[in-house]
């Protein structure tokens, strides 16, 4: 009865060293083979065995990971369906690489709770537990459109909105000709539909381009280093940068006068601003004001407050700490440069006085870890959208608009070849149902109620 | 007092408009003993608005019809005076086909076959109740007092149930067309428990074409060759009129703004909902402020007729204001109305209580169809109305009901539109309500429905045949074309040449030149490859071969589709106890009683995760049994 094959994350993955992806169903072993290049093909690998191979890009032959590959036959597996389970390295980015990769080879993004469900209606899990699955149904489906909704907010989801706008004027356009072809609506051509499509090609593009996670993880969490000037920012800065691979480079809005850097900080991705900037550099006498420290902070889910521990605190600096306390802000003072400190009581002294600092050397890579730690505990106290819910509601929403671009793609073709307006229609319309799927719509009443508001007709 | 008992049938069909026609003679040719009654002979199959039968997703409806061995592709082929396709140029799917039809003629075809449909009766009578015995149908009452005793009831009762006309100031009780209303029944309904709603519809005024200058308007014929309606039809008449189209104009507008106070859409008058495809001029008028003009198509009534039809101008105005609207039109300057224009106002029922056979959920045995069901047009209700037909006759023969999904035809999409989401307007057929519209168009409806048909009964021998034999011709076709591999050469060089096409260097198949647009069918001719195969036989091959991709996807599509269709969900069950189930799935299941998992999904308010856990919930009980 079931006879297509899903794929999703089965382990927490912000913090943890590895994820799991998972993938049951009839085309499991075949897809696997497609990324998966160990010393045996999946297909002849032995049942509940594991083996040790990459993951490649079939398109580019690029090499995603190293993992661990297990394969189990059905029935003996959770599903009682083929599964094949793959280990790899923890952290959003490769996951959510590797299960684009698997829906784009034909797996389908995994509904809430649908593995128990599968379980289930393949006779694994037995009566007596079936109310808990229709729970687990439920309730995961609840979590996710709740989650769903929360990373729908603000710029991504209004810009699918717009696309939706434009497609369902695109579409009732070419509709109301079709339903309504003795009327004087004004005629949507061919050309013009081909024109429409391809601007809305353009859009959807630069969203896929920019679609990454939630807020958190498709902007990063913003974490702002500000201090006076010769406090060490920059050498922070770098050290943070050069430990921590750089996941994001093609984000816009970077502006010229603050330095920023993504990086990833254990899983969380992380845009680290440096106040330092252009202008400091070029005047080394001006003074970092206070007011600018300030504006840096109010953008930023999170400060570091870098500050000389050879040096005393200067009254700016107990200025900065507190507006910043002041204005409930989250922030760390840090006690950088601990190398030129050698009075050991005076660090005590230091620590005694400011229980929730942390200290620190840059230069000598002390206390790097520590920070780390500290600024992935903030991520994951304040946002609660950092678990599998959210990779996996962002994976499904990215497939769910690329499969979009690919039917305009495909109308846009038909259009070329000569193929007529009702084809057409089928692909975009198609894609409208892709967007709606993410955003809750049903195309057909939309664009039902598109054609009368916007046209007059009818006799 | 005895009741008398006027007599005694099978099936007993409420009035006979074209849901009531398709459903007596659904009815009676399956062999049930049936009688339709009707408030007038006179207004049998009446067309009391515009005076065409077809047009987008409505001439896919009536070819289905056709093709599942109904009346009304047969009458309109009988009687049409002016035809046309529709679209052509915007692709297979959504070409339609639309008839002027003689008015007269079309209700004398339809009275002449009632009359002579054997099982059937034809009575004037108002029925004014509906007999039950512990919940099911035991006959009816007409205003006479007779009793007619039967086992189902089909109610087709259009706009008469407590019709009322508003022209400006002015209202009456009465049927469409100053034909009597039904005032009795409504309240009979009611008592037995079934939620009626009132829906608005309205027509435009009839003028005498004696009076029209037509030299003014833009004349409109109809198509060169003729496509019937039915499968069935060869010989065609041609066409014998032409219609005419002018524009509103600035003082037309003026008018109506000026006199809106006056309007009784506008003034409170009207309460009933209007259908948004079939608005009044006054209500474009003041919904599109910016469009200067609006179209109106001027369309005879019939051949042996002086009234035209205006329409684009219905409207509820009063006269005085109906008159200087119309007159202000170029042409119609000394425009003579013979009928004014008006809204009908009309009860009709919350279609979401029938099931889909179209049979009541709470009554058994009895059936709606047509416009009572909240549909408008006559296409719409002829398809309601064999629908309703053949299942009160199945269900008198103890078979399984004949429900067509969305998948198989428009009919299939209408009445689960009708029947799973309900409608707050006149639902009108439009081929973008259609998911699966690919498949379902009008060239292949006998493909897809003559077959079910025969299975019924309703298909007779010679149908069946001539469907049977094109079958045949299109399998044959494909192998032809498939497997005859054109030799790369002359003829063939300046074919494709001519056709601005790609050359080839080896051999190409028949099959694989068709899949380019610019070569089409026809063109075969050319190169002495055509099969001199029938005009419908090529296109369902052409059509099949320039459109594989398309239509692969398609089936994909209904392939899907049709996996949640066949889970059946019990009418038993009791939802409130389904463990898991969100509080409003449970309420809406529990008032529809949908019978298929794939209709449950339909309904609003009904969640994925709410199907998912049906399913899960099949499962235990299927373990359980």
């Amino acid at each position: 009865m079931i006879n297509n094959t899903i794929a999703g994350v089965s382990t927490a993955v912000g913090n943890s060293g590895i994820s799991v992806i998972r993938m049951s169903g009839p085309s499991a072993f075949s897809i696997a083979d497609r990324l998966f290049k160990g010393r045996k093909t999946v297909k002849n690998q032995n049942t509940h065995t594991v083996q040790y191979g990459k993951i490649i890009n079939p398109e580019t032959g690029e090499m995603i990971d190293e993992v661990l590959l297990i394969k189990m036959e059905a029935p003996r597996t959770y599903t009682r369906e083929d599964v094949v389970e793959i280990s790899c390295h923890g952290g959003y980015t490769i996951a959510r690489t590797l299960l684009n990769q698997l829906y784009g080879l034909g797996a389908r993004p995994a509904e809430p709770g649908e593995f128990t469900k599968r379980a289930f209606l393949n006779g694994r899990i037995d009566l007596s537990q079936a109310e808990a699955v229709m729970d687990i149904i439920q309730a995961r489906t609840e979590r996710v459109s709740k989650v769903a909704v929360k990373q729908l907010e603000g710029s991504v989801s209004k810009k699918i909105d717009d696309i939706r706008e434009k497609l369902i004027a695109l579409l009732s356009g070419i509709e109301v000709n079709l339903d309504y072809p003795e009327y004087d609506a004004e005629e949507v051509t061919l050309s013009e539909a081909k024109k429409e499509t391809i601007k809305i090609i353009a859009d959807l593009d630069e969203l896929i381009k920019s679609f990454r996670f939630g807020k958190l993880l498709r902007e990063g969490m913003e974490v702002v280093i500000i201090g006076r000037p010769n406090v060490g920012k920059s050498s922070l800065m770098n050290r943070l940068t050069r430990k921590n691979r750089s996941i994001v480079t093609d984000i816009p809005g970077t502006t010229r006068d603050v330095i920023e850097e993504y990086v990833n900080i254990k899983g969380i991705p992380v845009k680290l601003v440096d106040t330092a900037g252009v202008r400091e550099t070029e005047d080394q006498l001006e003074q970092l004001g206070v007011e600018r420290s300030i504006r840096a902070l109010e953008s930023a889910d999170f400060a570091l407050i870098l500050t000389d521990a050879s040096q005393p605190l200067l009254a700016e600096d107990e200025e900065v700490i507190t507006r910043a306390a002041g204005e409930k802000k989250s922030f760390v003072l840090i006690f950088n440069k601990l190398d030129l400190l050698k009075d050991e009581e005076k660090i005590d002294r230091l620590k005694k006085e400011y229980p929730d600092a942390l200290f620190l050397s840059v230069k000598e890579d002390v206390g790097i870890e520590g920070l780390e730690e500290k600024i992935f505990d903030f991520a994951v106290q304040n946002n609660q959208d950092i678990d599998n819910q959210v990779l996996i509601t962002n994976t499904r929403h990215e497939h769910q608009l690329k499969t979009a671009r690919e039917l305009l793609g495909s109308a846009v073709l038909s259009i070329q070849n000569g193929l007529t307006l009702d084809m057409v229609a089928m692909d975009i319309k198609a894609a409208l149902e892709e967007l709606g799927k993410i955003t809750g719509h049903h195309a057909d009443e939309d664009v039902v109620h598109a054609i009368f508001s916007r046209f007059c007709i009818g006799k | 007092m005895d009741e008398f008992i006027g007599g005694e049938y099978d099936v007993i069909v409420v009035g006979a408009g074209h849901a009531g026609c398709e459903a007596a003679l659904a009815s009676a040719r399956l062999g049930l003993k049936t009688a339709v009654f009707c408030l007038n002979l006179d207004s049998i199959a009446n067309l009391p608005c515009n005076p065409n039968i077809g047009g987008t997703a409505k001439g896919q409806l009536v070819r289905e019809i056709d093709a599942l061995g109904g009346q009304m592709g047969l009458a309109a082929d009988a009687t049409f005076i002016q035809s046309k396709i529709l679209n052509r140029g915007k692709g297979p799917a959504v070409y339609s086909l639309r008839a002027q039809i003689d008015r007269r003629a079309y209700h004398s075809h339809m009275k002449w076959t009632l009359e002579n449909q054997e099982n059937l009766d034809v009575k004037q009578a108002e029925v004014t109740e509906i007999l039950l015995e512990n919940k099911k149908v035991r006959g009816v009452k007409v205003h006479t007092e007779a009793v007619y005793l039967c086992k189902a009831v089909i109610l087709t009762t259009g706009t008469y149930l407590k019709g009322r006309i508003v022209i400006g100031k002015t209202s009456f009780s009465s049927g469409p067309d100053g034909l009597l209303p039904a005032n009795h029944l409504s309240e009979n309904l009611k008592e037995l428990g079934i939620e009626l709603v009132r829906f608005k519809t309205g027509t435009p005024a009839r003028v005498n074409r004696r009076s029209i200058d037509f030299s003014k308007m833009v004349e409109q014929p109809g198509d060169d060759e003729i496509t019937p309606f039915s499968f069935m039809t060869d010989e065609i008449k041609e066409n014998q009129v032409s219609c005419y189209l002018v524009h509103t104009n600035k003082e037309t507008h003026r008018i109506i703004e000026e006199n809106l106070h006056r309007s009784p859409l506008y003034d409170g008058e009207i309460v009933g909902v209007g259908p948004r495809y079939c608005p009044s001029i006054e209500v474009k008028i003041v919904a599109f402020k910016d469009k200067e003009s609006h179209q109106v198509f001027v369309e005879p009534m019939g051949l042996d007729t002086q009234e035209m039809y205006l329409q684009g101008m219905s409207t509820s105005m009063p006269m005085d204001v109906q008159i200087k609207m119309i007159q202000s039109l170029p042409g119609l300057e000394n425009a003579s109305i013979m009928r004014p224009a008006y809204a009908i106002e009309y009860d009709c029922i919350n279609p979401t209580q029938l099931k889909l056979s179209l049979e009541f959920k709470e009554l058994d045995g009895l059936f709606f169809a047509g416009q009572i069901n909240g549909s408008s047009g006559y296409e719409e209700a002829a398809a309601q109305g064999i629908i309703a037909g053949i299942n009160a006759a199945m269900k008198i023969k103890n078979r399984e009901p004949l429900i067509l999904d969305r998948s198989q035809a428009y009919i299939g999409v209408l009445i689960d539109d009708l029947v799973t989401k309900g409608t707050n307007e006149p639902y009108r057929m439009m081929t973008s309500r259609a998911e699966y519209r690919l498949w379902l168009r009008q060239d292949n409806a006998d493909i897809r429905l003559t077959q079910l048909g025969r299975d019924i009964g309703l298909v007779g021998d010679e149908r069946y045949g001539r469907f049977i034999k094109k079958k045949q011709q299109i399998e044959e076709e494909h192998i032809r074309l498939k497997n005859t591999i054109l030799p790369p050469g002359e003829e063939i060089k300046s074919f494709l040449e001519r056709h601005h096409s790609a050359k080839i260097v080896s051999g190409i198949r028949l099959y694989d030149l068709l899949k380019r647009p610019e070569i089409d069918y026809a063109h075969l001719k050319e190169i002495g490859q055509d099969a001199g195969l029938s005009r419908e036989v090529a296109e369902q091959v052409a059509i099949n071969i320039k459109y594989e991709g398309y239509l692969e996807r398609q089936m994909a599509q209904i392939r899907q589709f049709k996996r949640m269709e066949k889970r059946r969900l019990p009418q038993d069950m009791n939802y409130s106890n389904i463990h898991g189930l969100s509080l409003e799935a449970r309420q809406k299941l529990s008032s529809q009683k949908p019978e298929s998992l794939g209709q449950a999904s339909r309904i609003s308010g009904v969640s994925p995760a709410d199907i998912s856990v049906l399913l899960v919930y099949l499962e235990t009980q299927k373990r359980r049994s």
